[in-house]
């Protein structure tokens, strides 16, 4: 137990060689190190720089670019906590608030699918758990490699059955998320987990250790040697070639139920006004909880090492700092309350252990068995590095956008465009889901509205007023591949869109931006015009970004994955009782198309499908446009005009017409307003289709109109098959054998 | 016919949360010896033919690929 590399011994020692460059440290970084602290760091201290300034904690390679999230946002009265926090909350109203956040586990799901999803799941649950709230439902995007290749159905397997078992252990509904396949996910898939949390307004907590002589609290599981070392090892090392034969980074195990309990421990104690500042703990674990809380509080911190619980005693002070063992939190309580914590704890099965006390020296001093081993700013390993990447536009981006998709064969006459209708929606991105979304809960705890495959997971937040949070998450490489400032806008945009297509405002957006290594130019340009994109999209909105992830790295070799943010958007309702979904109506309803199409086809789910394409332009993104549906998809659902709703993404007008036939079994009759092939597959965006109440076409024709939405009538629905006037007729057990054979035959 | 046993347990340095939780029942019911529990599978596997080295060699193979999770977890082997 002693023997460790105190402070007293490090100053004493100044030439001693350290690791600094096997934790992931460059020469410069160490250096800074030895500059703050004006001796050479400890055992423990430069574990706990590492993790603290890996890419994974620091952000230190896309904070120059993040900050325009902030700037350019407008300011929004709704935003309770924003950037910064470990979830954003806005205000829902009635006394209300929501938190949500998305965040990425694609290394540690590719190396063990099933646990490293599951651990993904139980990360964000906590960070909204963190910020006071409820969690109360979860969404989850997934990208694998093609659906075909052997090693997709091992990774996509493990990664549902992972999420899953946590959600479903956990007792939280999963209402919705994405799947998608393509080549360059192969070696890299992409697992990120979104949670939603719901508060009063009074109920919000801080991340912050203030007043000294206030307790610092550890409680949940004890302490293992989990993932030490992952944070900066794991997270920010790109596998390569021979990455699957090299040692295997240590695995983390979750305990849902453990999680359960700490759900409710948290609840009973901010209930009991027990707490006055909480952290979850995720990467980096004890060390970051310690600096952040400090760091964001008074600024001093005294922590006792050895009063950790531990699962493994032979752990060190270095281990216990960098350990990720799960289901852990942190809490900062006043002294007059540790004795209630601690019996609130007790009450839960929750080991809580009293490690340390906030102090006003502006030092975070951690001691071992009596020796003092960490003494820092703590600000100095909060903060990190910034760096200023180059950024360079890829080389290829010119060819590609000029490998133009306008000179791809197109279909010609009602037989072929029924033949890429029916591939189109037999093939796995845009295939039934339910071989996914059926091994999650979607109704557990009896508030979902809506849940996949609807265009939004919607919960209930109050019986009585019917309040509720409409949520979802879109993304979309390939039109980021092509142009990475259009293709988040698009991405925002379709999220925007979706949740307005349940009949809610869009109130909030998240992020989590999934990207190659920023060492590489071209993959920084990448991300930098993304984040431009997105800023630029969210102020024309009006909706601001109250938080998300970074995932760099995500790369096999040099071979990057395409450029992939992933854009979560959260809308209010008023009341869930107007809430719109998808399917068409038993009954009599005319079909409208709302919004402009033109002929857009780059990167579009029709040169993907049918010519294995990627090249030319992706739609131009209509944020005005997209801002005036949503307005007008609100104005209808609270008016009562509409029986169904859909928005136009992948796929464009045919997948939205089968998608909504098949969801309630009733067909339709439509004829196309212009060049079929372009009505059917162009994805224009800011687009919806909608099926209007009998008797409120005129209404909705003149709210259209007021809003500045075009809208035409397409037809109506009825019948069994989906009816395409003067092209095709595709019965609908036929398209829906197409549709939902395609998983199952794959992963069984 | 003879028969071959092939015990699974999570590797030592792997949380093993139900393990935990057992360790605690034993403790709740009067087991207050019981200071920790780590549970894992035992499959037991009838053969057509003998014992022999091809069929150690198999059944090492189904081990580790069926199972066990090699990345989380080790495999013995023996005679049943």
């Amino acid at each position: 137990m002693t023997h460790a590399d105190a402070v007293a011994r490090a100053a004493a020692t100044p030439g001693q060689p350290q690791p600094y460059a096997e934790l992931g440290l460059t020469g410069a970084e160490y250096a800074r190190i030895r500059q703050t602290l004006r001796r050479r760091p400890t055992g423990a201290e430069l574990a706990l720089y590492s993790v603290m300034w890996s890419e994974h904690c620091s952000y230190k390679s896309s904070k120059v670019h993040l900050r325009q999230l902030a700037a350019k946002t407008p300011p929004s009265a709704a935003l309770l906590a924003g950037v910064g926090h470990n979830a954003g909350v806005v205000d829902i109203g009635q006394g209300y608030a929501a938190t949500f956040k998305i965040e990425s586990h694609n290394h540690p799901s590719y190396v063990e699918p099933h646990h490293g999803a599951a651990t993904g799941v139980g990360g964000i649950v906590r960070d909204i758990l963190a910020m006071g709230a409820r969690p109360v439902a979860v969404l989850d995007a997934l990208r694998f490699g093609p659906a075909t290749a052997p090693d997709t159905a091992r990774v996509l397997t493990g990664v549902v059955s992972g999420i899953s078992w946590y959600g479903n252990c956990l007792g939280l509904p999963n209402i919705g998320g994405e799947l998608d396949f393509d080549r360059c996910y192969a070696g890299n898939p992409l697992v990120n987990a979104l949670c939603v949390g719901v508060l009063r307004h009074g109920d919000l907590q801080i991340a912050a250790a203030s007043g000294p002589g206030n307790k610092v609290i550890l409680f949940g599981s004890a302490t293992g040697p989990d993932g030490v070392g992952g944070a900066s090892v794991l997270a920010s090392a790109a596998f390569s070639a021979a990455g699957e034969s090299a040692k295997r980074p240590s695995v983390q195990v979750g305990d849902p139920f453990g999680e359960k309990l700490l759900v409710e421990c948290c609840v009973e104690l901010y209930a009991a006004g027990l707490v006055a500042g909480i952290q979850d703990l995720g990467a980096a674990g004890v060390a970051c909880a310690t600096t952040e809380l400090a760091a964001a509080g008074t600024g001093g911190m005294r922590i006792r090492l050895d009063a950790v619980p531990l699962r493994d005693p032979t752990l060190g002070p270095a281990d216990i700092l960098m350990s990720e063992s799960q289901e852990r939190m942190m809490a900062v309580v006043e002294p007059a309350k540790v004795g209630r914590f601690l019996a609130v704890c007790a009450k839960w099965d929750v080991r809580a252990a009293v490690i340390g006390e906030v102090t006003d020296t502006g030092r975070l001093v951690m001691s071992w068995h009596g020796e003092v081993v960490v003494d820092i700013p703590p600000a100095s390993a909060a903060d990190g590095p910034v760096y200023h990447r180059p950024a360079k536009r890829g080389a290829d981006t010119d060819a590609l956008a000029a490998d133009d998709p306008a000179s791809l064969p197109r279909p010609g006459h009602g037989d072929d465009l029924r033949q890429a209708l029916l591939a189109l929606a037999g093939s796995p991105g845009l295939a039934d889901t339910r071989w996914v979304t059926e091994q999650y809960d979607r109704y557990v705890r009896g508030d979902t509205v809506l849940a996949m495959p609807e265009d939004a997971g919607l919960i209930r937040v109050d019986e009585e007023t019917g309040l509720g949070v409409a949520v979802t998450t879109d993304g979309n490489g390939r039109y980021c591949r092509l142009d990475p400032y259009l293709g988040t806008q698009l991405a925002l945009s379709e999220a925007y869109r979706n949740v307005a297509a349940t009949g809610a405002r869009p109130l909030a957006v998240t992020n989590c931006l999934n990207f190659g290594s920023p060492e590489d130019p071209a993959v920084m340009w990448q991300f930098a015009e993304a984040v431009r994109g997105l800023a630029d999209g969210c102020a024309a909105l009006g909706v601001p970004v109250t938080g998300g992830n970074v995932s760099l790295y995500n790369q096999t070799g040099p071979a990057a994955i395409h450029p992939t943010p992933v854009i979560g958007v959260l809308g209010v309702h008023d009341d869930v009782r107007l809430r719109l979904r998808i399917r068409f109506p038993d009954g009599k309803a005319t079909i409208v198309l709302l919004g402009r199409t033109e002929p857009e086809f780059g990167g579009s789910a029709w040169a993907h499908v049918i010519h294995g394409h990627l090249g030319g332009r992706p739609p131009q993104p209509a944020l005005d446009a997209e801002r005036r549906l949503a307005g007008l998809l609100a104005a209808a659902a609270a008016e009562s005009l509409l029986a169904a709703a859909h928005d136009l993404s992948d796929g464009g007008l045919a997948i939205a017409l089968a998608e909504s036939c098949l969801r309630g079994g009733t067909g339709c009759r439509v004829r196309l307003p212009g060049d079929p092939f372009t009505c059917l597959f162009s994805e224009s965006a800011a687009r919806a289709i909608v099926a209007v109440r009998p008797g409120e076409r005129d209404a909705l024709a003149a709210l259209a109109a007021a809003h500045g939405v075009p809208s035409q009538v397409l037809g109506s629905v009825g019948g069994d098959s989906l009816d395409v006037e003067d092209c095709f007729v595709i019965p609908l057990a036929e398209l829906a054998a197409v549709h939902t054979r395609t998983l199952p035959a794959l992963f069984g | 016919m003879a028969r071959m046993i092939v015990e699974v347990m999570l590797k030592p340095e792997i949380h093993d949360p139900e393990g935990e939780a057992i360790a605690s029942a034993s403790r709740r019911l009067g087991f207050g010896q019981v200071v920790s529990v780590r549970q894992g599978k035992r499959f037991d596997v009838e053969l057509a033919g003998p014992a022999d080295e091809a069929a150690v060699t198999a059944i090492t193979q189904l081990a580790r690929e069926l199972l066990s999770n090699p990345v989380i977890e080790e495999f013995t082997l023996h005679a049943g």
